[in-house]
């Protein structure tokens, strides 16, 4: 227990008990379904929740419980979080999707949203952010720094969240190397360190220089440094973990999107809704690129990405082809959201079949 | 197959290898002195939990390594009082020492999470190391690989040829006559748990200190689960420990190889690989060399006063 731990709870308390005492705030909850950490899924949305504490100051009033399994147990936290008087509760983790609806049923008058899913009730709504999006800008760095044309992606399971990441970083690595390819492994896990790291040395081992993952864990860019290759990150900036290999990693920022859904609720204009923010709403962002890529790289991928802000482009318009080189999206068209949540084929490029 | 691609191969899977390998040697020489403990996985992740934290704080490995040994030897302590003076189950007593290992091993973790570090560098051992095909998989690992082979050896060399490996034996096969012909039976089973505690520890700072050099929850992912198998599924020896532990990493290595050369065998089934082929291969060897059965006594409870 670290002395800041200890004073954010005595702080807690106090808020609480001011809150009390002043005008009602607004009580946010938030769960979490793992430790916060210092890198990651969970220490992402840790941060917008700080950041938007800040900003609204005394209107509202936020706390959190972490390392929630999904399952049974969330459907208790998030069950007494309603109990005990929260307002607004955001459930972060895809696992929490039922266990959400079960709670939002027998809490009416409390408003909840889910993160990455796909179900909505009167009073839940869902959020997710445009990764892929960044994941874009990570590729064009990818397949520029590229000298064997091959690049390497450790994905967790074959849906089409992870699905869209990949075909998105191929389409950015193709922008910057025409003749790239990429290899796929699949680790049945979100979370185990040496087996993602044993995947990565096995994508080095056929050739692949630069690296990236859908995964939980920086062990990609650790393998990648210790091999003197090249990775990109994800969730947070894992430079930390390779100083020479990170090239790069896709951000999400959570704040833009919880700053919307308080509003909402605090001005009472709150409607269950499905949220999907990007590039454009600053939901999503690549961190600083190292500085070993050239400076035409960075200032094609800050093109890109500035094109892609003001809606001039997007990451799937056409023409994209699929494996076989057919032409899936034509030439002025792009793909909509809802063909996009249901992703199920690779772009030419990517090599091996997406498992059924 | 080119060669570089068969060392480079070998060599992931010695390193793969490394950790079910360290618990299993552990587990095997409690489950010969006739204790069986499950709480491997819980005493693998405080190994690595507390090797790393001892290794971030001071910026030393070897206190790491020290640390993460002496933290499974001390939750080993834990069961070994529950299972052996208390004499509890010691099924259960080992699946509490697991929960109790993960969720502890989380809460002192915590303020870790996301920390980096450079871990243990490969030693190439000169000359050794050149011997095509099979130097760099043997002799250019780091210090913890060495360990686990010089481990092996010592092991092999007690079991094998010296008293103290017959008394272990003994004591496993029969508690009773042991006790009779006036060997400490306690203390043995004592110090046989203690041992598979610190090896535990051992494999769970190899994991956070050279393997993945980082520390996050539940980071052995069932690796101690694994290698609990293994030990049956080798009959109790310990080459055939050591020939599972490769086998199994070997074929780890293979089916991520095969799935990145865009074979198209689903994932679901290629991840049984390494298990399918660590089970035939181990029981084939069983039937070729004959039955050879548990310890005796394994995991029933001894008590000298009866």
């Amino acid at each position: 227990m670290k002395l800041s731990k200890l004073k954010s709870v005595i702080g807690l308390a106090a808020l609480v008990f001011a809150g009390a005492l002043a005008a009602e705030p607004l009580k946010v909850g938030f769960v979490y379904v793992s430790p916060i950490g210092d890198a990651g899924w969970t220490y992402m949305h840790e941060k917008g929740r700080l950041q938007v504490a800040e900003e609204f100051g005394d209107k509202i009033d936020t706390s959190f419980v972490e390392s929630v399994a999904e399952g049974a147990d969330a459907e208790r936290v998030i069950r007494k979080m309603a109990q005990s008087g929260y307002d607004l509760i955001f459930t972060t983790s895809f696992g929490y999707m039922n266990p959400t609806l079960k709670a939002a049923k027998r809490f009416p008058k409390v408003t909840f949203e889910h993160a990455t899913g796909y179900k909505k009730a009167k009073n839940v709504g869902n959020y997710m952010t445009r990764d892929y999006e960044a994941r874009y800008l990570a590729g064009m760095v990818a397949g520029a720094m590229s000298q064997t044309n091959v690049l390497g992606y450790v994905g967790a399971f074959p849906i089409p969240e992870v699905v869209r990441g990949i075909n998105a970083y191929m389409l950015g690595a193709q922008q910057m190397n025409p003749d790239i390819t990429m290899k796929v492994i699949w680790v049945n896990t979100w979370h185990d360190p040496a087996r993602e790291r044993e995947a990565a040395e096995s994508l080095m081992l056929q050739g692949a220089d630069v690296l990236a993952m859908h995964t939980d864990s920086p062990a990609v860019i650790q393998a990648a440094e210790a091999n003197g290759k090249y990775a990109t990150g994800f969730n947070s900036d894992m430079s930390a973990y390779g100083p020479n290999s990170h090239l790069t990693s896709a951000m999400q920022h959570w704040d833009s999107i919880y700053r919307t859904k308080i509003k909402a609720v605090l001005d009472g204009s709150w409607k269950p809704t499905s949220v999907w923010d990007g590039l454009k709403q600053g939901a999503n962002g690549i961190s600083p690129i190292h500085p070993r890529v050239p400076a035409d790289v960075v200032a094609k991928v800050e093109q890109h990405k500035a094109q892609i802000i003001a809606g001039e482009r997007s990451v799937f318009q056409g023409p994209v082809m699929n494996q076989k080189g057919e032409v899936k999206v034509a030439k002025g068209a792009s793909l909509t959201d809802s063909e996009l949540l249901k992703f199920g084929w690779y772009v030419k490029g990517v090599e091996g079949q997406i498992p059924q | 197959m080119d060669i570089t691609l068969i060392e480079n191969v070998l060599f992931a899977t010695v390193r793969t290898a490394t950790p079910l390998l360290l618990v299993a040697l552990g587990a095997m020489m409690s489950e010969r002195a006739g204790v069986l403990n499950l709480g491997q996985e819980g005493m693998v992740l405080m190994g690595a939990a507390v090797a790393f934290m001892a290794s971030y704080v001071t910026s030393h490995m070897g206190l790491g390594v020290l640390a993460g040994a002496f933290a499974g030897m001390l939750v080993s302590v834990l069961f070994a009082f529950v299972a052996l003076n208390l004499m509890a189950n010691q099924v259960a007593t080992g699946l509490a020492l697991t929960i109790f290992g993960t969720g502890l091993s989380a809460f002192i973790g915590a303020d870790y999470v996301g920390y980096s570090m450079i871990g243990l560098a490969p030693v190439e051992l000169p000359l050794l190391s050149s011997i095509p095909l099979i130097g760099k998989a043997l002799f250019a690992q780091d210090v913890l690989v060495y360990l686990a082979f010089g481990l092996f050896g010592l092991l092999w060399w007690v079991m094998r040829g010296t008293r103290l490996g017959l008394i272990i034996r003994s004591v496993g096969e029969n508690p009773e006559a042991s006790h009779a012909l006036g060997y400490p039976v306690l203390k043995i089973r004592y110090v046989a748990v203690l041992f598979g505690g610190a090896m535990a520890g051992l494999a769970g700072a190899y994991l956070s200190l050279a393997y993945t050099p980082m520390w996050s929850e539940g980071i052995a992912a069932g690796r101690g689960w694994i290698a609990l198998a293994l030990v049956v599924f080798a009959s109790w020896r310990i080459t055939r420990v050591l020939l599972g532990a490769w086998l199994f990493g070997f074929a780890s290595i293979l089916h991520l190889l095969l799935q990145g050369s865009g074979y198209s065998i689903s994932p679901n089934l290629l991840a049984m690989l390494p298990y399918v082929v660590t089970i035939v291969v181990l029981v084939m060897m069983q039937r070729k060399h004959g039955q050879s059965d548990a310890p005796r006594s394994l995991g029933q409870p001894f008590s000298s006063s009866r």
